[in-house]
């Protein structure tokens, strides 16, 4: 197995924001490597730096073994425009050819649509295409050069559940043929179908890297909402990740607030809860969603104490 | 397959040339596919000759000032084309996603940029065609047959510098700051090049300015190509050294664009 990116603590300030700080990553042959994380987060800053597109404020980028901004080390690289790029005026095959003449091994045009599923679509302007094909089109063209390293950046939003499928079998294929992936989503289940390692990032630092199993059970966690007078030691109760309180967090009559608790097992957490004998009414559970799981992921290194917010 | 990924590929077996002319090919087909966007640098030249030139028999009747005048519209048609078409195109690409797209290709910065000057500067040539027309139709202007080949060459070679500054304004100004850039720079170039007025009735002041204005080489270049007289060192000299800083400044610029920021 040999590593084909790095990044180095590398920084990237935007003006006054910083988009990626201090982020130390290693892509290694032969994986699909999911890139999880909020609407900003950060993974498409991290794209444009491995695509030389972009240069880091501070750390080093390496691809290949060698200087990303310099056309020669993106010869093995393969990556998805965002659909709205293609150029209205020219033709589906016009724009594959181009795209596929910068390789020396380039995937055969009606080869490539076909497995993408738009061999119908060759002789269109792009312009005329719906934004599901152009996103096919778009995913495909990372492919077209038979590269060793693809970035595919949110390859699948805005598709049917049928194309997001076909998208995700081809995918796959490519992988099995040798090649490495690295996908960017906030959707959890397309890194679940894809991802065999995955990186959590949020506010331009990763928060986990490890297999997909670890991760998923990290990020699967448990909303309970209860009322409680006794809000402040429901918060302290074991499992709990983090507290948040609601309806503006003001007591009531009773003095009960209405608190969000953020925890991994919710059963286990229930049982807990009855046995302290502590008073509560109108629990419900439900899943946490991605944002929220990201919230108790950033918080369950911290101590208890910080967990609940003034 | 398998073993492909494992190991290194030969680099290096895409041809530069073959690529070069893919960009060509392609950009060309983005224009002329919405022919309305180069109209506008096609027919100004020819109505400035039409109107300015034409109507003052002085000038049009004599062979010698009316050769001159069609050159120095030529000079300024191509200078307009190359100058607005180029900067607004690169400018207004920086804006879209598909450029930073192809900057993830392993594509070189002078193979992109060499494709951009010579579409263009085949557009350029098409704006030309219309005053040539109206030069024979409408004045006493001539030209034999060497002239008219050798003033072609001339002006391609003389129009380089003015490609380069097009590129240079396009990836430095976002496309509105671009237009107003642009627009200064053609007409101030202009006057002070002699493309409007003969640089015989500037005075002497301004003549001595004129002389380091890429405008005003081009014109004095292309007008002794086509009446087969040796150029003055001057005229080379500063065409070259336009020429040389022009395209210092748009690698340096090029390499310093990351297109518009988002995240």
């Amino acid at each position: 197995m040999t590593t084909l990116a790095r990044l180095d603590s590398v920084t990237r300030r935007f003006g006054s924001t910083t988009a990626l700080d201090a982020v130390s990553l290693e892509i290694r042959s032969g994986e699909i490597l999911g890139l999880l994380g909020p609407n900003g987060a950060g993974k498409s800053t991290m794209l444009t730096l491995l695509q030389g597109r972009r240069r880091p404020t501070s750390g080093t980028v390496e691809l290949f073994g060698g200087d990303p901004s310099l056309a020669r080390f993106r010869s093995e690289l393969g990556s998805t425009p965002q659909e709205t790029a293609l150029p209205d005026t020219l033709r589906v095959s016009e724009v594959i050819d181009l795209v596929a003449a910068h390789f020396p091994d380039r995937v055969p045009t009606a080869l490539l649509a076909e497995e993408f599923g738009f061999a119908d679509l060759l002789r269109r302007q792009c312009g005329a295409l719906s934004g599901g094909q152009k996103r096919r089109i778009a995913v495909a063209l990372a492919f077209a050069g038979r590269p060793r390293l693809v970035l595919l950046d949110e390859p699948t939003t805005g598709l049917d559940v049928d194309a997001r499928h076909g998208l995700w079998a081809a995918i796959r294929r490519h992988r099995a043929d040798g090649a490495t992936v690295v996908v960017t989503s906030h959707y959890l289940e397309e890194i679940e179908a894809l991802a065999e390692r995955v990186v959590v990032i949020d506010q331009g630092r990763v928060l986990a890297d490890d297999t997909l199993d670890a991760v998923r059970a990290r990020v699967e966690s448990s909303i309970v909402s209860l009322r409680s007078p006794s809000a402040e030691r429901i918060a302290e109760l074991a499992g709990v990740v983090r507290a948040e309180r609601t309806e503006g967090g003001a007591a009531s009559g009773d003095g009960a607030v209405r608190l969000d608790l953020t925890v991994a097992d919710s059963d286990e957490f229930v049982r807990t809860l009855v046995t302290s004998g502590l008073p509560f009414e109108r629990l419900a559970v439900r899943g946490a969603s991605l944002e929220e799981a990201f919230l108790a992921l950033t918080l369950s290194d911290t101590a208890p104490s910080e967990r609940i917010p003034a | 397959m398998t073993t492909v990924a494992s190991e290194p590929r030969a680099a290096g077996r895409v041809s530069m040339l073959r690529l070069y002319g893919m960009h060509v090919r392609a950009l060309l087909l983005e224009t002329l596919r919405v022919p309305i966007a180069i109209i506008g640098s096609m027919v100004f030249p020819a109505m400035s000759l039409l109107f300015f030139v034409v109507p003052n028999r002085a000038v049009a009747d004599d062979p010698v000032l009316a050769t001159q005048a069609v050159i120095s519209l030529s000079v300024f048609a191509v200078m307009v084309s190359a100058l607005f078409n180029l900067g607004l195109t690169i400018a207004e690409n920086r804006e879209k996603p598909w450029d930073p797209y192809l900057r993830s290709l392993p594509l070189p910065p002078a193979v992109r940029i060499s494709a951009q000057l010579t579409a263009t500067s085949a557009l350029s040539f098409a704006s030309m065609i219309p005053v040539l027309l109206v030069g024979a139709l409408a004045t006493a202007a001539t030209v034999s047959v060497s002239g008219l080949l050798l003033g072609l060459v001339v002006l391609a070679l003389t129009s380089i510098p003015f490609l380069l500054l097009g590129a240079a304004i396009g990836y430095a100004f976002p496309s509105k700051a671009a237009i107003a850039v642009i627009q200064v720079g053609m007409f101030g170039f202009a006057f002070a090049g002699g493309l409007f007025f003969p640089p015989q009735l500037f005075p002497d002041w301004l003549e001595l300015l004129s002389r380091f204005i890429p405008a005003r080489h081009a014109r004095e270049l292309v007008i002794s190509a086509v009446d087969g007289t040796a150029p003055d060192l001057w005229m080379l000299v500063g065409a070259l050294a336009w020429t040389l800083a022009a395209a210092a400044l748009v690698l340096w610029l090029y390499r310093r664009d990351e297109g518009r920021r988002y995240r």
